[in-house]
């Protein structure tokens, strides 16, 4: 298994292949069904955020290893406007788009780390990880 | 692709299998509201059982496309949610209410018949 990959998002159609690349990774680290999808879900929506805040952006995976686990770091980058207020994207129901994309807090649930990094006028990234329990 | 919309008495059934995107989601929004107005079915099953990823745009475009049929005389069950997608959607804070939803085709069918009192 390569232990990295990334995908581009431009087009609506790289969201799908993210979760997709997503969905692989979990599989081969041997998450269970359910992490699975809550990986790929989690993907899929940072992957949404990309596309509809920021135009352009990647989706970076990473498997990693600690002392006795393993996990999956998924990491967002893009080079868009930035997040004005990080306490405010991160309350439940807070949305910009009328209710496209459950928001941040969502994947925060979805994970087991989360971290956000944001300039304004230079870019967001969004780190996520998950272990294999 | 389209998804295969097949028409049953005055039931509509829908199976979707394919790794659903945003512009098939609403392709099929549009083709599901334009058959039930032209074969004037008056219920419709969407099976899930083969879809292991629903995101809050999915689900979105899913419950709208229920209200929206609703509107127009027309009941739809989703069916056959697996138990990874439910439990990914109310973690991710998507809770679907006021869906009707069945375990599987058959009390999917079950459940139309009960609320059109056929």
């Amino acid at each position: 298994m390569k232990p990295q990959s990334g995908v581009i998002i431009r087009k609506e159609w790289d969201i799908v292949g993210a979760r997709q690349v997503a969905r692989e990774m979990a599989r081969e680290l041997k998450f269970g069904v359910v992490d699975q999808a809550r990986i790929a879900t989690a993907v899929s929506e940072l992957a949404r955020n990309i596309y509809l805040y920021a135009n352009e952006g990647q989706i970076l995976f990473n498997a990693i290893q600690s002392v006795n686990k393993t996990g999956l770091c998924v990491k967002a980058v893009d080079t868009g406007p930035g997040i004005n207020d990080i306490s405010e994207v991160m309350q439940d129901g807070y949305s910009t788009s009328g209710g496209l994309g459950a928001g941040l807090p969502g994947v925060k649930r979805l994970m087991d780390e989360f971290d956000i990094k944001t300039e304004i006028g230079i870019g967001t990234t969004i780190t996520a990880t998950k272990w294999v329990r | 692709m389209p998804i295969p919309i097949l028409k049953l008495h005055n039931y509509l059934l829908i199976s979707i299998q394919t790794e659903i995107d945003d512009q098939t989601a609403i392709q099929f929004q549009e083709d599901l509201l334009d058959k039930i107005h032209k074969t004037g079915a008056t219920g419709v099953v969407i099976d899930l059982t083969s879809v292991d990823i629903i995101d809050s745009f999915i689900a979105k475009v899913l419950g709208d496309v229920v209200s929206m049929s609703d509107l127009m005389g027309a009941k739809v069950v989703l069916t056959g949610i697996q138990p990874a997608v439910a439990m990914t959607l109310i973690e991710l804070g998507i809770h679907l209410q006021n869906i009707p939803t069945a375990l599987d085709l058959e009390q999917g069918l079950i459940k139309l018949h009960q609320e059109l009192g056929v």
